[in-house]
């Protein structure tokens, strides 16, 4: 009569129990790149360094753990603006407040350097190469007054925005870049203009920059109202300890 | 949600058009079920008419309760691991705040389809696709596959392996997923660790995922399983002639097999 067999009855009695054996494996393997990871990852970003360098479709960067930038957008599109229509605006606490466009930004003295780029959720990116103009010269140029003791920067996607004090932002590490990787910096990456802020987590170096403005007090920025520390120096803050960014200037 | 037994669809005719309308019922008229009963609510493994039933509305309930999770994990983890994507779609806080949702709701269908008196399909069919028999290890081998010769149950070893790797990978990704979202006690390799394993679950699954797709869009009649629930028998007995075996004995009504004498 139309009864299926029971239970017991069924296959599943006989044979491996390859089930059992690919979740404990599974497990295992995922508990041990827990603690192992992170060196595993170095060497496959060091493996496939040489190949990522002649990938053009940039699917290499995919790879887990092969070092690739991650991109952040906070708003709902990609903020894109041409360096024809890009222009910087500094201004607030200063002298001689000024707009400059993208080609009076480049005929500045430029400044390169070579660092790391280390997102405070983990991911770093070695030995990235910068060009642009130091922070400090743009406010010399501006003349900070006396009384401003701190700088709020904004982004043109109208909703990122960062904070930094006059000491910080006059380091000779802190570019307003304009090249990244021998190119342009590329939308994705923030550009035209974006800040570069070596010795501090990524989310510090303002992207799609478009006004810098000297204030006397601390603005916290996008990030840092969501919990992130103001003062975002690698491996001293964020309850983080990474490696400081090896910051050198070509 | 999920009726235990066939009487409570006996009205929802419709829900055996999928495969076979005009014979219904048992044949038999000593029978002890209803004369017409819904194939939706019929338990795993049961025959009705022509029809059998490869998983039970809990099963089904299931599947597509954490198909959806999945798909949406799978699609806000791209968006922030795509860089192509990120630019497109931005919304970093949003996207964020989808993903940690979708992956704590992640265990909750199983939990669910487990913990009820409901959950006999689901436990006969983890049992069947947990083990691997011989037949399972020469299907893996196209030569053998096609040979027509081998004995396959309710699962063949493509499907045991996919169902395998995807029921070991999800606990794995929700676990990483947990370590990254309250990660205070880490450190910093660790949480780099974490990422690592997170970031190759994510493609390993993705694949698993994306293969699982498109046999199934391949196979109208495995779809139609998750989808309805029932199969047809003739398909059973080419398939999976090992199942068949499992299944009640056909009695009365339209025989596929001769009689045996």
């Amino acid at each position: 009569m139309g009864v299926p067999k029971r239970d017991d009855e069924i296959e599943g009695r006989d044979g491996t129990p390859v089930g059992r054996r690919a979740a404990l494996g599974l497990i295992g393997l995922g508990t041990a790149g827990v603690f192992f990871g992170a060196s595993v990852q170095s060497r496959i970003a060091s493996g496939l360094a040489p190949i990522a360098a002649l990938d053009p479709t940039g699917l290499t960067g995919l790879v887990p753990g092969a070092g690739g930038f991650r991109i952040y957008t906070v708003t709902g599109d990609l903020p894109e603006r041409s360096r024809a229509d890009w222009s910087l605006k500094v201004h607030g606490l200063v002298d001689e407040p000024f707009d400059l466009g993208f080609s009076e930004l480049t005929e500045m003295e430029p400044t390169g350097l070579t660092a790391d780029f280390q997102c405070v959720t983990g991911w770093r990116v070695d030995d990235v190469e910068w060009k642009g103009v130091k922070l400090a010269d743009l406010l010399d140029r501006a003349g900070v007054q006396d009384t401003g003791t701190h700088l709020r920067l904004t982004s043109f996607d109208g909703a990122y925005s960062e904070s930094l004090s006059l000491s910080q932002a006059r380091r000779d590490d802190v570019l307003v870049a304009y090249q990244m990787l021998g190119k342009s910096v590329t939308s994705e990456h923030g550009g035209p203009v974006r800040l570069y802020v070596a010795p501090m987590y990524g989310y510090k170096s303002l992207k799609w920059l478009e006004t810098i403005e000297v204030v006397d007090e601390l603005i916290p920025g996008y990030w840092e109202e969501r919990g992130y520390d103001v003062d975002g120096w690698v491996g001293d803050s964020n309850s983080r300890s990474d490696e400081p960014p090896e910051v050198s200037g070509t | 949600m999920i009726q235990r037994e066939p009487m409570t669809g006996a009205a929802d005719t419709a829900g055996i058009a999928g495969t076979n309308t005009a014979d219904a019922g048992p044949a038999s008229p000593s029978g002890d079920r209803p004369v017409c009963v819904s194939s939706r609510d019929q338990p795993v493994d049961a025959v009705v008419g022509d029809g059998v039933v490869r998983f039970d509305r809990a099963e089904r309930w299931m599947h597509w309760a954490n198909a959806t999770l999945v798909l949406v994990l799978i699609a806000t983890g791209s968006v922030m691991y795509i860089g192509a994507l990120s630019g497109l779609i931005g919304r970093r806080v949003l996207v964020e705040a989808i993903h940690l949702w979708a992956g704590l709701a992640l265990p909750v269908p199983f939990a669910i389809t487990l913990a009820g008196r409901w959950n006999r399909g689901l436990r006969r069919d983890a049992r069947r696709l947990g083990r691997f028999l011989n037949d399972d290890w020469l299907w893996l081998r196209k030569r053998f596959r096609r040979s027509g010769a081998l004995r396959i149950g309710k699962f063949n070893g493509g499907q045991k392996v996919n169902a395998v790797l995807v029921a070991a990978t999800l606990p794995v990704l929700f676990a990483t997923g947990v370590l990254l979202e309250w990660n205070g006690g880490l450190s910093d390799s660790w949480r780099t660790g974490t990422t690592f394993v997170h970031d190759w679950g994510y493609v390993g699954l993705s694949l698993l995922v994306l293969g699982h797709i498109l046999k199934a869009l391949a196979d109208p009649v495995s779809l139609q399983a998750m989808r309805r629930g029932t199969v047809p028998r003739r398909w059973v007995l080419a398939e999976h002639p090992r199942w068949h075996d499992e299944l009640p004995p056909v009695d009365g009504g339209p025989s596929e097999e001769p009689p045996k004498g």
